[in-house]
C-alpha cells in the first residue's frame, strides 16, 4: 500500500475488510491446520513414547464399565445410594450429640447468664430463644451430614467421576434439546445452585445456556440435602424394620435426586421445543484421566470450602430468621401472634395441597436460604400448636436430644406420611433461594428470565404436591 | 525484532499495562509484577495456582472448574507478584466468552509473565494453546505439569529440547506434589525481571494468497503502532473480522501497548546466553 503517509486506524480497518474478501473464508482453517501440524511436530520431537505393546490401560478399562450403556446408569445410582447411606447412618449419632450440647446444655446455661446479668425479657427472647436456638438447630441438623457427605462427594469428584456422569447424560441432554455441558453445570448444582448457574458460562450458545440456568434449580442443592435426609429418615425409614431403615431412607433420597434429574430433562425438553427453539450445538467432552484422590487434602478442602462455607451461610441466614420467628411469635395482634395469624391464613391452602400452613410460612421466611427450612418449620410448629417446653414462653424451641423428639413435634403438628413425602417433593420443586435468583439475574441480565426461573419451579411444585395429595386421598377413600 | 537498540531500556522494569489492568479489574498498586495463568481445561491449573500462592482454592478433576477468574499473590526474591488464573480454554481463536476473557487479559493487560500450564501427557493438543499465546505475548513460561502421570504412563519428555524449540522456559512440574514449583518460581522471576529474554517460536508458513493479504496489513499496523510486539497476530485477527480487535484499533487501545520486551541484541551471543538461562 502506498498511502501509508497519513494512515489512520479507520483506513486500516477498511483495508482489512476488503482484503478479507480476497482471501476467502478458509484461511482460518489453513491457520488452524498449520498450528496443529506445528504442535504435532514439536510434540513429536520432545516426547519419547513407550512401546505400546501390551500395557494394561486401567483408565480405559474403568471407563468401559462406568460409561457403558448397560452399566453406566446402574453404577451411578448405586454410587449415589452408597454415599447417602453412609451419610444417613453416620450422621445420626453426632447430630443428637450436638443437639444435647447446644440445646440441652447450652440453652439453659445462656438463660441463666442472661437472668444473672438482667437482660430485658424481649432482648433475652430475641437473642437466646430466637437467634441462638435457630442457629444451634442449623448446626446440629446440618453439620454432621455435611461433614460426611461433602468429603465423599469431593472424593468422587477428584477421582474424575463427574465428567463420566456428564458423558453418560450427554445424549439425554441432546435429546432434550439442551447442551451436553449442561450435565456439568447440573453436577455443580448438586453442590450449590448459585454456583451451578455461574458454571453455565461454559456453555457458549445463549439459548442452551438459558435452558441450563432455568433448570439448574432441579439439581438438589446442599441446602436441601439435610431436609431430604431428615424427612426421609423420620417418615420413610420408620416404615421398615430398623435394619433396613438406613438403606430405604437413602434410596428415597436418591429417588428425589433422580426425580430432579428427570425434571431437568423434561423442562429442558419443554423449553427447547416451545420457548427456546433452536439447534443443539456439538462439543467435545474430555474424559480426564482417573487420578487417585489425595485423601487428606480432599478432606481439608471439602471441609473448608464446602462444609464450613455452607454452614456459615446457613448460620448467617439463621440468625435473622431466628429473630423474625421469635418476634413474629411474640408480637400479638388481636388475640394471637403474627405468626399464628399467618399460619392460620395459609393453613387451608397448605392442607389442600397436602402440606400445611407452617411449611408454607417457613418457605417464605427461608427464601434467603433453604438450609434453615427444618429449624423454621419446627419452631413455627411449636408456636402454632402451643407446645410448651420447659415453660419458657412462646416461640421457644423444644429442648430435644434425638430425632424422636423432632418426630413428636411433627406429630403434634398433625403431620402425616403424606405431609412428609410432599415436603420432600416441594423441597425439590420450588423457587430457588434468593442468592440463586440474584445470580440468575446477574448472569442473564433479564428480569423476564429471572422471573421465569423463579416462578416456573414454584408453580410446578404446587401442581406436583397437589396431584400427589389428591391421589393419596383418593386411594385412602377407596381402601 | 530487528529494530535499533535503544540503550536506555530498563531491563528491570515491569511490562504490564497498568491502566488496562485496572479496567480488567486488577489493581497493581501493591504489586510489582502481574502473572497470568492460562492452559487447557483440566491440566491442573488450579493446583499450580495453589502451589504458587499457598492458597487452597478448591481444585476439581473435571474440565471447566475455573469459570470465575481466581486471583492470588506471592512474593519471590523480594518481588511482589499478582497471580491471575484465567479460565481454561483449548484455543484463543473461537469466540466463546471464556476464551475471550483469557485472550483480552493477555492482550490488553500485558501481564509481565504468562504461564501456560500444559498437560505433559497430552502435549500435542496442549501445545496448540501455548503456540497461540506465544503469538500474543513473548513473555511466556511453559509449565509442563502432570509429570507424575507422564512418568506413570512411561512417557519421557525432553523438556530442554522443547524449551529450545519454543524459545521460552519450559519447567516440568508435578504441582500436586509441589515438584518443580521452586524452578517455576525462578523462571517466572527471570522472565518478569528481564533476566531471561524469551524468543518465542512463531509459525511463519502460510499460503501465497494469505501472505499477499497479510504483508500489507502488517506493514500498516507497524506504521500505526510501531511499538506493537504482535503485529502479525493483530493482522490475522483483523482479517478474521474480530470485532474486539477492530474496536481496539479504532479506540486507540493498541497505541498504548508499548514494547512487550526490551529490544534485544540480535546476536548469536545473546542466544547463547538465553540457552543457558533455561533451567
Amino acid at each position: 500500500m502506498s498511502s501509508t503517509k497519513q494512515l489512520v486506524p479507520e483506513q486500516l480497518v477498511t483495508n482489512a475488510e476488503s482484503l478479507r474478501w480476497k482471501v476467502g473464508s478458509d484461511f482460518h482453517q489453513e491457520l488452524m491446520e498449520t498450528m496443529y501440524a506445528e504442535a504435532a511436530r514439536l510434540a513429536e520431537r520432545a516426547v519419547v513414547y513407550p512401546d505400546k505393546s501390551s500395557r494394561f490401560d486401567l483408565d480405559r478399562t474403568i471407563d468401559r464399565i462406568i460409561t457403558s450403556r448397560m452399566w453406566g446408569f446402574p453404577m451411578m445410582l448405586i454410587m449415589l445410594t452408597i454415599v447417602f447411606w453412609i451419610t444417613i447412618s453416620g450422621a445420626n449419632i453426632p447430630s443428637s450429640m450436638l443437639a444435647t450440647l447446644f440445646l440441652d446444655m447450652g440453652h439453659p446455661m445462656l438463660k441463666n447468664i442472661s437472668t444473672f446479668i438482667g437482660l430485658p425479657w424481649w432482648l433475652d427472647g430475641l437473642l437466646i430463644d430466637g437467634m441462638y436456638i435457630s442457629t444451634a438447630w442449623v448446626v446440629a441438623v446440618m453439620l454432621p451430614p455435611m461433614a460426611i457427605f461433602f468429603p465423599l462427594f469431593t472424593l468422587l469428584e477428584d477421582f474424575g467421576y463427574l465428567p463420566r456422569v456428564a458423558f453418560n447424560l450427554d445424549h439425554l441432554f441432546k435429546k432434550a434439546g439442551g447442551h451436553g455441558k449442561q450435565a456439568l453445570s447440573m453436577a455443580m448444582g448438586f453442590g450449590c445452585n448459585a454456583a451451578g448457574v455461574i458454571a453455565t458460562r461454559i456453555i457458549d450458545s445463549p439459548r442452551e445456556r438459558l435452558i441450563a440456568i432455568i433448570t439448574n434449580n432441579f439439581a438438589l442443592c446442599n441446602g436441601r440435602w439435610p431436609t431430604q435426609i431428615l424427612i426421609a429418615t423420620l417418615f420413610i425409614g420408620t416404615l421398615v424394620p430398623a435394619h433396613l431403615a438406613g438403606l430405604i431412607s437413602a434410596l428415597s433420597v436418591v429417588g428425589v435426586a433422580v426425580l430432579g434429574i428427570l425434571l431437568t430433562f423434561l423442562v429442558s425438553w419443554g423449553l427447547s421445543s416451545t420457548w427456546l427453539k433452536g439447534e443443539t450445538s456439538a462439543f467435545n467432552l474430555e474424559l480426564p484421566p482417573y487420578r487417585p484422590p489425595r485423601v487428606m487434602q480432599t478432606l481439608y478442602t471439602s471441609l473448608i470450602d464446602r462444609t464450613i462455607y455452607v454452614l456459615w451461610r446457613a448460620v448467617v441466614f439463621a440468625l435473622p430468621a431466628g429473630a423474625v420467628i421469635w418476634a413474629s411469635s411474640n408480637i400479638i395482634v388481636g388475640d394471637s401472634s403474627v405468626a399464628v395469624h399467618l399460619i392460620d391464613y395459609l393453613n387451608p391452602f397448605g392442607l389442600f395441597i397436602g402440606l400445611n400452613g407452617v411449611i408454607l410460612l417457613a418457605y417464605i421466611v427461608a427464601i434467603p436460604a433453604n438450609e434453615i427450612i427444618i429449624p423454621t418449620i419446627l419452631m413455627f410448629t411449636v408456636v402454632s400448636t402451643g407446645l410448651e417446653g420447659a415453660g419458657e414462653g412462646v416461640g421457644v424451641m423444644f429442648e430435644l436430644d434425638s430425632q424422636s423428639g423432632i418426630m413428636d413435634i411433627f406429630r403434634t403438628g398433625s403431620w402425616t406420611l403424606l405431609t412428609g413425602i410432599n415436603l420432600m417433593l416441594f423441597s425439590l420443586i420450588h423457587n430457588p433461594c434468593s442468592t440463586t435468583i440474584y445470580t440468575i439475574y446477574k448472569e442473564t441480565g433479564s428480569i423476564k428470565w429471572t422471573t421465569v426461573s423463579a416462578l416456573l419451579p414454584l408453580i410446578m411444585g404446587f401442581l406436583v404436591v397437589f396431584t400427589v395429595a389428591q391421589m393419596w386421598r383418593l386411594v385412602d377413600m377407596l381402601f | 525484532m530487528n529494530k535499533p537498540i535503544s540503550s536506555n531500556t530498563c531491563l528491570d522494569c515491569s511490562a504490564h499495562h497498568e491502566g488496562n489492568l485496572l479496567k480488567l479489574g486488577i489493581d497493581m498498586q501493591n504489586w510489582d509484577y502481574v502473572v497470568a495463568m492460562a492452559g487447557n481445561p483440566n491440566t491442573g491449573k488450579s493446583t499450580v495456582f495453589n502451589a504458587l500462592t499457598g492458597l487452597r482454592q478448591h481444585t476439581g478433576n473435571w474440565p471447566g472448574k475455573t469459570v470465575v477468574r481466581a486471583e492470588g499473590g506471592f512474593v519471590y526474591q523480594d518481588h511482589r507478584y499478582k497471580l491471575v488464573d484465567l479460565p481454561g480454554t483449548y484455543s484463543l481463536l473461537s469466540t466463546s466468552p471464556d476464551e475471550e476473557v483469557a485472550r483480552n487479559f493477555v492482550l490488553f493487560g500485558k501481564p509481565d509473565v504468562t504461564v501456560v500450564v500444559v498437560d505433559a501427557t497430552r502435549l500435542e493438543r496442549n501445545l496448540n494453546l501455548a503456540l497461540q499465546i506465544m503469538e500474543i505475548t513473548d513473555r511466556t513460561v511453559i509449565c509442563l505439569n502432570l509429570m507424575d502421570q507422564a512418568r506413570s504412563h512411561n512417557l519421557k519428555i525432553d523438556d530442554r529440547r522443547l524449551a529450545r524449540d519454543l524459545g521460552v522456559p519450559v519447567i516440568p512440574t508435578a504441582a500436586r506434589y509441589d515438584e518443580g514449583i521452586p524452578q517455576l518460581l525462578q523462571a517466572i522471576d527471570e522472565v518478569a525481571t528481564g533476566q531471561f529474554v524469551c524468543q518465542p517460536h512463531r509459525i511463519k508458513s502460510e499460503s501465497l494468497s494469505l501472505k499477499g493479504a497479510l504483508s500489507p496489513l502488517i506493514d500498516q499496523i507497524q506504521t500505526l503502532f510501531p511499538q506493537l510486539p504482535n503485529s502479525r497476530w493483530v493482522a490475522l485477527r483483523l482479517l478474521d473480522g474480530d470485532s474486539r480487535i477492530i474496536e481496539a484499533i479504532l479506540e486507540g487501545e493498541l497505541e498504548n501497548l508499548g514494547p512487550n520486551i526490551p529490544p534485544i541484541l540480535n546476536s548469536e551471543m545473546d542466544k547463547e546466553n538465553s540457552k543457558e538461562l533455561i533451567p
